[in-house]
C-alpha cells in the first residue's frame, strides 16, 4: 500500500465525512435546543435536493442564468428544506414539547409523506447537479497527484460552517439564548425569552443545513430516492458516536465515521457497514454519551 | 397460568372461535392475503408492543430480529434457491432460526441496555438500517440484493405450507400462541419485575433487582417473538431480500403497533389488520401509487390526536358510553 493510496483515502474519508457533519451538524442542532429526535432530517436533505434542483436545472439551460444557477440552486434548496422545517416545527411538534417520543413518531409520519409527495412532484429519476465552473475539475496536490476541486471545496464549506455554528453559539445575543434553553428551558421562558420563536429559529437553521447538505451531496454524486434513509441512518450514528447536542462531537463522530466507511471499503468491502456499527456500539459502552456528550445531570 | 377474570377468558375464546371457523366465511384471499398477513406481521408488531408497554422501550429493532431469524431459516432450509452450505430439514432449521433471532435480541438488548426512550429509539434504529444495509452488500451469506428465494415453509400431514388453510391456521396457532405468551409473561414474577423497572429503574435496582439484566432478558424474549413472526413472513413471501428488513419494513411495524395501540397485546394484531386492509385496498382509494401519503397520513392522525391508538379509543370510547367503566389507570409512556 503506498503512501499516495493510503493519503488518498484518508481524504475522501475526510470529504465524506465533511458531507457527514454539514448534515448531522443539523440534527445535532435541533436535538440540543428541543431534544427533538428529527427523523425527517433525511426528508430535509432530500427536499433540498430535490428543490434545488427544481431551480437549477431550468436556469442551467438558460443562457443568462447559466453561470449563476448552481449557487441559485443551493440557496433555493437551503430555504426549500428551512421552510419545511420551519413548518414542522409551528405546525406539529411545537407544541407537543417535551413529548420526545411522540415528536420522533411525528417526524417519522412525515418523513414517508414528505419522501413519497416527492416522489410525486418530481419523479424518481436519478439526477445530479454539474458542479459549477469555478469548482469544476481536478487539481494537483502534493503526493496524491490529480485530486477533484469540488471535495476539496466540501472540507472547506463544513470548516466554514463549524465555525459559523460556533460563532452563532459562542458570540451571538441568540447563542446565548439557545445555549440557556439547552440547560433550563423553563428558566429562560420566565426570563422574558420569546422561546418558541427561538425554537423556530433553529430548528429552521438545522433544516438549512440539511437542505445545504442535499445540494452538496447532490453534485458530489448522484441523487436518487432513497437516500433519506442513509442520511438519516448517518446523522444517527454520527451523532450518538460524538454526542448529543454537540457540534465539537459532531465533527468527531462524522470524522470517524467518514473515516471508517472509506477505509472500511478498501480493507474489507463488503463488511463495511460492519465497522461504523463496532465503532457505534464500542463508544455506547464505554462512552454511553458519545465521546464528547455531556453527562445528564 | 394465565390469570384473567371470566370476561377477557370469554371474550379471549369467543375471538379465537369467530377466527377458527372464518375459513367458513371467507375466501382465500382474504385467508391468507388479510388475516394471515396480518397475523404474522401482528407477531413482528407484538414482540414491539411488548417491550413498549412492559418494558418502555420502543425498539426498532424487531424488523430486524424478523429478518435474522428469516435469514437464517432461508439459509439452513433445504427449499433455498440458491441452497445454502448448511441446509438441512425444516424441523431443525425453524427451531435454529428463532434460537438465532432470540440470541440476537440479546443482543441489542445488551448494546442498548444503557439507553431508554429517545436514544434507545435512535441506536436500535441504527443497528436496524445498518442490518439491511450488511445483507444487501453480503454476498456470500445473505445473497446481496437478491436475497434468498424460494422458500416454501415444510410440509404439514402431507400439505404444502403454502395451501390457504395450512398457512391460516399455522398463523393463528403462532398468533394465539405468542399473545397468550406475553399475557402469561407479564404476570410472571419476571413480568413484574420489568414493569417495575419501566415505572422506576433506581427503586427496583435499590431493592436489589439486577435491571440491566432483566432489561437484556426482555429483548431476548422480544427476539424470540419476533423470530416466529420473522420465520412466518419468510415463508409469506416465499423468501427473503434486504429491502423486507429495511428502513420502511422497520418503519411499517412500527406503524402498526402505533395504530392499533401500544397499550396492549391485542393492539399489535388490530394495527397489523389495519395496515395490511389498507395496504391492499388502497389502491381503489387514492391509487396504490401514493399508498405511502395515506398511510403517512393516517399514522401522523393517530399520533396526534389518539397517542395510544385505535385500542386506546376504543377503549376511551366505551368507558365514555359508560357500558364499561375503566378499571385500571394504564400508564402511559408513549404519550
Amino acid at each position: 500500500m503506498s503512501l499516495q493510496f493510503i493519503l488518498t483515502v484518508t481524504l475522501n474519508g475526510l470529504t465524506l465525512a465533511a458531507l457527514y457533519f454539514i448534515v448531522a451538524s443539523g440534527f445535532s442542532l435541533i436535538f440540543g435546543l428541543m431534544r427533538t429526535v428529527n427523523m425527517a432530517h433525511g426528508s430535509l436533505y432530500m427536499v433540498g435536493a430535490y428543490v434545488g434542483f427544481a431551480v437549477y436545472d431550468p436556469l442551467y439551460a438558460s443562457d443568462v442564468w447559466a453561470s449563476h444557477a448552481w449557487l441559485i440552486g443551493v440557496v433555493a434548496g437551503i430555504l426549500a428544506a428551512a421552510l419545511v422545517g420551519l413548518l414542522m416545527q409551528v405546525v406539529l411538534l411545537g407544541w407537543m414539547q417535551g413529548q420526545e417520543l411522540r415528536q420522533a413518531l411525528v417526524t417519522i409520519g412525515l418523513s414517508i409523506i414528505i419522501a413519497d409527495q416527492l416522489l410525486f412532484l418530481f419523479g424518481g429519476n436519478p439526477f445530479r447537479f454539474f458542479t459549477p465552473e469555478l469548482l469544476f475539475g481536478p487539481t494537483e496536490l502534493p503526493v496524491i497527484g490529480r485530486y477533484p476541486i469540488f471535495r476539496l471545496f466540501q472540507v472547506v464549506l463544513a470548516i466554514a460552517v463549524g465555525i459559523g455554528l460556533w460563532l452563532l453559539l459562542n458570540k451571538t445575543k441568540l447563542g446565548i439564548v439557545v445555549r440557556a434553553g439547552v440547560d433550563d428551558r423553563q428558566m429562560l421562558a420566565a426570563c422574558g425569552v420569546n422561546v418558541p420563536l427561538v425554537a423556530a429559529t433553529v430548528f429552521a437553521l438545522g433544516a438549512a443545513l440539511a437542505g445545504l447538505g442535499g445540494v452538496i451531496g447532490a453534485t458530489a454524486q448522484p441523487m436518487a430516492l432513497g437516500v433519506d434513509a442513509r442520511f438519516l441512518l448517518m446523522s444517527l450514528v454520527v451523532v450518538i458516536v460524538g454526542g448529543m447536542g454537540s457540534i465539537g462531537g459532531t465533527a468527531l463522530g462524522a470524522l470517524l465515521i467518514g473515516l471508517a466507511e472509506q477505509w472500511g471499503q478498501v480493507l474489507f468491502p463488503t463488511y463495511s457497514v460492519i465497522l461504523t456499527f463496532v465503532i457505534m456500539a464500542t463508544v455506547l459502552a464505554v462512552w454511553p454519551q458519545g465521546l464528547l456528550g455531556r453527562k445528564p445531570t | 397460568m394465565i390469570m384473567m377474570t371470566t370476561r377477557q377468558w370469554l371474550a379471549t375464546a369467543a375471538g379465537v372461535a369467530i377466527l377458527l371457523s372464518l375459513p367458513l366465511f371467507l375466501p382465500n384471499f382474504w385467508l391468507v392475503n388479510i388475516f394471515g398477513r396480518a397475523m404474522v406481521y401482528g407477531v413482528v408488531a407484538l414482540s414491539l408492543t411488548f417491550l413498549a408497554h412492559y418494558g418502555g422501550f420502543v425498539s426498532l429493532a424487531q424488523t430486524m430480529l424478523a429478518g435474522v431469524a428469516g435469514y437464517a431459516v432461508a439459509m439452513m432450509a433445504p427449499t433455498a434457491i440458491p441452497l445454502g452450505p448448511m441446509a438441512m430439514p425444516y424441523y431443525a432449521a425453524i427451531p435454529l432460526a428463532v434460537l438465532a433471532a432470540t440470541i440476537a435480541g440479546a443482543i441489542v438488548g445488551m448494546i442498548a441496555v444503557n439507553t431508554r426512550e429517545i436514544y434507545l429509539l435512535m441506536i436500535t434504529l441504527a443497528l436496524a438500517v445498518g442490518f439491511s444495509l450488511f445483507a444487501q452488500s453480503n454476498i456470500t451469506w445473505f445473497r446481496g440484493y437478491e436475497g434468498i428465494r424460494n422458500i416454501v415453509g415444510p410440509e404439514i400431514m402431507g400439505l404444502p405450507f403454502r395451501a390457504p388453510l395450512v398457512f391460516y391456521y399455522v398463523a393463528l396457532g403462532v398468533a394465539v400462541s405468542m399473545f397468550l405468551l406475553v399475557l402469561y409473561v407479564v404476570r410472571t414474577p419476571f413480568g413484574l419485575v420489568l414493569q417495575a423497572i419501566r415505572d422506576s429503574d433506581r427503586r427496583a435496582a435499590a431493592i436489589g433487582y439486577y435491571v440491566g439484566l432483566h432489561r437484556i432478558a426482555s429483548f431476548a424474549l422480544a427476539g424470540f417473538i419476533a423470530g416466529w413472526g420473522g420465520v412466518l413472513i419468510t415463508f409469506y413471501n416465499i423468501g427473503i431480500t434486504p429491502s423486507s428488513i429495511g428502513l420502511w419494513a422497520t418503519v411499517a411495524v412500527l406503524i402498526m403497533a402505533v395504530i392499533g395501540g401500544l397499550g396492549h397485546p391485542l393492539g399489535a394484531f388490530i394495527g397489523a389488520l389495519i395496515y395490511t386492509v389498507m395496504d391492499t385496498f388502497a389502491s381503489s382509494i387514492i391509487g396504490h401509487d401514493r399508498f405511502n401519503t395515506l398511510i403517512g397520513v393516517v399514522f401522523l392522525a393517530i399520533v396526534l390526536l389518539s397517542p395510544d391508538g385505535v385500542w386506546g379509543f376504543g377503549k376511551r370510547l366505551t368507558a365514555a358510553v359508560g357500558k364499561a367503566p375503566q378499571r385500571t389507570v394504564d400508564r402511559e409512556k408513549t404519550s
